[in-house]
């Protein structure tokens, strides 16, 4: 008993020298950035972030998860600063004083895409509304995201403004999954879905959905920045975090933001909106 | 597919342009992998020699609970080790959350109950009176140990083989806690999901491709060994 | 034990338990430098577990062990002390590499340097006869190859004491015939002490200086192997060394050292001095009885009966026979005899034994 001591007391000497040797990043100077997997998969955050780590010296730990987790951390100060793409959840979130300083940043919009059969028969519809009606009056199948993300709130606010409640209807399914993902299970299943422009427009080639409806002011995908509140949680690096938004807001960036994917896709996929105000947009 | 034959030609493409991002998360999941699976077979072999060797009150419980370990769900251990490396969590201190420090624990605590689960197995199933003969031999007790672990080599480089492939191959745990940091803590796995998230189906065919070969390559080698020790 | 050679090994009050039951008690067993001891029993007498522990490979709940007359007790004096000595098994435990690096292992264990190591692997290779075999692998041995590289191995290390556990129970009978011829050579030759445990009677009276007979955990019988096997001291003794009649019976009379004996069925005489009216068992060796044509036998024996044949079983070398003479006898003959006399079931003969013949053991 005493050997098999002896062995598991060695063991964990091993586990801590090896854990310290990696351990040595110096402190605060490491930013949690909780955003969604749309902004990551765009790809835009791969540009700006070396530019930013450049010249400040942080080094920035990119969490892609959907908007909603994104806000969990926040609340439990397990991030620093958030980029993402739910607006009435982030006010609220504000509210509660976990966030501070809530900025915005950039939009996109959202697309109502399907095949072209359309069998529903939405393309052409203005509002997103009627448009979600007609694909539950015609109970075409319908793909959700259902992962409390910022596209899944942004749908379910639309379902909400239409009177319906589509959870556990025959043809509304939910896939739990990041949009990329989701957007192939639509493309497989032959069903509509709601996206964001910038992965639509990046993973088009494979998928052969159409868009259908687009350009309803309530279909627009507003991203802000928000600091995690440091009055709350003492150990978010507040300096870092409040450098980042900055930096996000900056002139010079807004400006990579506003052609970036244009090389790429032939459009923009996001427009920057540093200093507007979110009624404006769109317009 | 097409698309398959797509990845292929994308993974040849990346492989001998020599992508730097592509290698260097090629590196990443060897170095984080490898360490994990070297530390695993430390904490495997000695425990599992340990048990196999000692016997004390409540030894079939151990068994039983590091036979489980063995099927320990990889995104079970990625939450867990999360939670405890929450900056308010237990080992907050440490700041090692989204590191590659984290994911080689994480990928360590569930190899180890693999290769200690192996361990102990290749140990009992040695004749009983090996170890006696050995002692009586004239060996001290870490000359038995080591002459044991010797004769039970074969299954044992079966046990790493089979923690290496259950780690290197693992994407909840390193997802949940490394982050998928681009050019820190994206390993092979993690970046296939994340290319297969963003439809370039392609990449992520190339990028698994990459995987099973560094797989392959490091189960050959380490079979090719084994298969040398094993007398004509 | 005294036959003028030294001590090398004793034991005192060996007491060994196992799961709360004592599956060894060892009053006490001396062993001489050079001697080889024979341990023999059934299965389950405790042989293995006193090697074991008198290799202190296993736990003794009390008892001293005594090495050249010193007390074996500090952690350093039970190292120091195991490495003089070796133990056998039954199974060879080869480890899995070559027969060159299996017999090398002890000396290897022992930090010894490579060019000893190299001499002494060729020299014992050479007298267990496997030097051909050194680059073979241990896997790939027969069972006598195999247990040729054990002893070798053992021996290499060149023990004062070796602890043989039954080196020859999983051994075809010419390939034991041959290693056993070998083995008692080279022994001898190499000066070595050994006690081997046995169930083969045959084996233990034809190697062994001193015989102990073992039975449940206790040493029932010491003694070299004509007491062992003509004077046994209990029934179960008896038994195991092949002594075929046993028979219950009563002093009559006390004459001159002849007793004279009752028993169901008729009178024994047999050399002892019992005083009348005490309980004794009678102890006949079957190759002490022997047979003759029913009429006309002459012989100096004491006893001599009237018997009819009621079975004859035949053995390979002889024959037994099962007789009736009143009281149940039983006799070894050869071929040869059962063709001179042409013995058949159901035939009466004469049968007759010597009173020197009759090993009288008291009966509890």
């Amino acid at each position: 008993m005493n050997k098999l001591f002896n062995s598991i007391v060695i063991v964990l000497l091993v586990i801590l020298i090896a854990g310290i040797g990696y351990a040595q990043t110096p402190q605060q100077k490491n930013i949690i950035l909780a955003t969604t997997t749309s902004t990551q998969d765009s790809g835009l955050l791969d540009e700006l972030i070396p530019v930013f780590e450049k010249k400040t010296g942080y080094f920035v730990k990119t969490i892609a998860v959907g908007s909603g987790q994104a806000m969990k951390m926040g609340q439990k100060g397990e991030a620093d600063v958030l980029l993402v793409h739910s607006p009435d959840a982030e006010i609220k979130f504000v509210a509660e004083n976990y966030g501070v300083n809530r900025r915005l940043v950039m939009h996109n919009d959202f697309i109502i895409l399907g095949m072209a059969a359309d069998s529903a028969k939405i393309k052409g519809t203005k509002s997103a509304g009627d448009a979600f009606k007609k694909i539950a009056a015609a109970g075409s199948l319908f793909i959700s995201r259902g992962d409390k993300s910022g596209t899944h709130a942004k749908e379910m606010k639309i379902w909400n403004g239409v009177g319906i409640n589509p959870e556990g209807q025959k043809w509304y399914q939910q896939t739990g999954l990041g949009m990329g993902n989701t957007l192939g299970v639509a493309a497989e299943k032959k069903g509509y879905t709601l996206a964001d422009r910038g992965t639509y427009l990046a993973m088009k080639k494979n998928l052969g959905l159409d868009i259908l409806v687009e350009g309803d002011a309530a279909l627009l995908n507003i991203y802000h920045i928000i600091e995690v509140n440091p009055a709350k949680w003492p150990k978010v690096n507040a300096a870092g975090s409040k450098a980042f938004a900055d930096f996000m807001v900056a002139p010079e960036t807004q400006a990579v933001i506003k052609t970036f994917g244009v090389d790429k896709f032939g459009s923009p996929l996001f427009f920057p909106d540093a200093g507007k105000r979110v009624d404006d947009l769109g317009k | 597919m097409e698309l398959f034959l797509d990845g292929i030609k994308k993974a040849l493409e990346l492989i001998f342009s020599f992508d730097p991002e592509v290698l260097g998360i090629t590196f990443l999941s060897l170095k984080i992998s490898g360490t994990a699976t070297l530390i695993s077979m430390f904490i495997g072999m000695s425990i599992g020699v340990a048990v196999a060797l000692n016997n004390f009150f409540g030894k079939r419980l151990i068994i039983s609970l590091i036979n489980t370990g063995m099927g320990l769900p990889p995104v079970v251990v990625g939450l867990f080790v999360t939670i405890m490396l929450w900056r308010n969590g237990p080992f907050g201190f440490m700041e090692i959350l989204y590191t590659p420090t984290a994911m080689i624990i994480a990928q360590a605590i569930i190899a180890t109950p693999i290769v200690m689960g192996i361990t102990l197995a290749a140990i009992q199933h040695l004749p009983e009176n090996l170890r006696l003969q050995i002692l009586s031999l004239g060996a001290t007790r870490l000359q038995m140990v080591w002459l044991l672990i010797k004769e039970a080599r074969l299954p044992l480089l079966a046990a790493v083989m089979a923690g290496f492939g259950g780690v290197i191959s693992e994407v909840g745990a390193s997802i949940m806690v490394g982050g998928n940091i681009k050019g820190y803590s994206r390993v092979l796995t993690t970046a296939t999901v994340m290319e297969t998230g963003k439809g370039n189906f392609d990449t992520a065919i190339a990028l698994g491709i990459i995987l099973l070969i560094l797989a392959f390559t490091v189960n050959a080698i380490l079979t090719s060994i084994q298969q040398k020790q094993r007398p004509r | 034990m005294s036959n003028n050679k030294p001590s090398i090994l004793a034991v005192r009050n060996l007491i060994v338990e196992r799961a709360g039951a004592v599956v060894l008690n060892i009053h006490s067993l001396e062993i001489n430098a050079g001697d080889l001891l024979s341990l023999i029993g059934p299965n389950g007498a405790g042989k293995s577990s006193l090697f074991l522990a008198l290799s202190f490979l296993i736990k003794n709940t009390g008892g001293e062990i005594f090495f050249h007359g010193n007390r074996i007790s500090t952690k350093e004096e039970i190292f120091n002390y195991r490495r003089q000595l070796v133990m056998v098994f039954q199974e060879p435990l080869l480890l899995n590499t070559t027969v060159r690096e299996n017999i090398a292992a002890g000396l290897k264990l022992r930090h010894k340097p490579a060019n000893e190591i190299e001499k002494s692997v060729d020299r014992y290779a050479s007298m267990f006869g496997i030097s051909h075999l050194l680059d073979r692998s241990a896997r790939a041995l027969s069972g006598g190859e195999a247990q040729r590289t054990s002893l070798a191995r053992a021996l290499a290390i060149e023990p004062e004491i070796v602890f043989l556990d039954e080196p020859f129970a999983s051994l075809d009978q010419p390939t034991k015939e041959s290693l056993l011829a070998d083995l008692q050579q080279i022994l001898c030759r190499t000066k070595t002490t050994a006690i081997m445990a046995t169930h083969d009677r045959n084996d233990a009276l034809r190697l062994s200086d001193y015989i102990a007979v073992m039975n449940r955990g206790k040493i029932v019988q010491l003694g070299m192997p004509e007491d062992i096997m003509n004077r046994p001291a209990d029934e179960f003794v008896a038994s195991f060394v092949g002594v075929e009649t046993v028979l219950r019976g009563e002093v009559k009379e006390n004459k001159d050292g002849i007793n004279i004996i009752t028993v169901a069925g008729g009178n024994l005489e047999a050399i002892g001095d019992f005083a009348p009216g005490s309980h004794v068992l009678c102890c006949i060796r079957p190759e002490y009885v022997t047979l003759a044509a029913a009429a006309g036998a002459s012989t100096s024996a004491r006893n001599v009966y009237m018997a009819r044949i009621e079975k004859i079983i035949p053995l390979g070398m002889f024959y037994k026979v099962e007789l009736d003479a009143g009281f149940p006898l039983i006799s070894y003959v050869t071929s040869t005899s059962l063709d001179n006399l042409s013995l058949d079931a159901g035939q009466n003969i004469s049968a007759s034994f010597k009173a020197t013949a009759i090993h009288l053991i008291p009966a509890r």
